[in-house]
């Protein structure tokens, strides 16, 4: 199983970090928020990463200023925010 | 040990001044020219990291030295101090504070965002408290380099501060005060 970028909406206040590290997975909306390529419902908030985007991901869970992000391991349903 | 303590204090004082403009760069969520977001972002820790080494080398040189009769009480307690020791406990003061920001700054992932913020706001109590203590205490005030340091930092510093209490401050302001084009 893929791992999956999870984003705590509560917490987001669009800075755009994540959307620069991960271009190729993240978008900004109008307002900054980060939209996920191509992705509908609920894989806009557990956004599906790719083995190569793994190591931007993390790079995005740490630097979050909001520390909105977090890396979940799909297999085991293993939260990582805290590295 | 005295001359190195004195430019070690200027050092670890204008990197702490650059860190400022950074953080409040950061805050504000725009990249600067070239460098992306995450780069201001990074840069800014860097070199607020840097002037902890320096501020480490200021108070780490002094305390050997004998002509400014440091004990090691001093670095941490203010105000103790033999030769003017209201302006020198003003730079225990800031040393206290910085050390308060940059351990919960690094333990950011563990404490949570809120406790990291509200540690973090003492940096702009730290910093003028910084540039007293330079200052006040300082040996080389009479300088014209330094006058044009200290007048080149403080305006530096107030203009980042005005720009972030200003209402176009956040990258996102016009979006989301309802005008989008």
């Amino acid at each position: 199983m893929t791992a999956t970028l999870h984003i705590d909406w509560t917490r987001c206040d669009g800075r755009g970090l994540c959307a620069e590290l991960l271009s190729g997975v993240l978008v900004r909306d109008d307002w900054g928020y980060p939209v996920a390529r191509g992705r509908q419902g609920p894989e806009r908030t557990d956004v599906p990463v790719r083995p190569d985007d793994l190591e931007a991901a993390r790079e995005a869970v740490s630097l979050c200023p909001r520390l909105a992000l977090s890396l979940r391991d799909a297999a085991s349903g293993d939260s990582q925010r805290r590295r | 040990m005295w001359a190195f303590g004195r430019v070690s204090g200027f050092m670890s004082l204008g990197l702490f001044t650059l860190s400022v403009l950074l953080g409040v760069l950061t805050r504000s969520g725009r990249p600067l020219l070239v460098l992306p977001r995450f780069s201001v972002s990074i840069l800014h820790r860097n070199i607020a990291l840097l002037a902890a080494v320096f501020l480490g080398l200021h108070v780490g040189s002094l305390l050997l030295d004998s002509f400014a009769k440091l004990r090691p009480v001093d670095v941490v307690v203010p105000f103790l101090g033999s030769y003017r020791p209201f302006w020198q406990g003003l730079g225990t003061v800031a040393l206290d504070l910085v050390a308060a920001v940059i351990l919960t700054a690094l333990l950011r992932q563990r404490i949570g965002h809120r406790m990291f913020k509200a540690v973090h706001w003492l940096t702009y109590a730290a910093w003028p408290v910084a540039m007293a203590h330079a200052i006040g205490n300082g040996t080389d005030t009479a300088g014209k380099w330094f006058l044009l340091f200290a007048a080149a930092s403080g305006v530096a510093v107030a203009g980042a501060l005005l720009w972030r209490l200003s209402s176009t401050f956040l990258e996102t302001a016009k979006a989301r005060g309802g005008n989008l084009r």
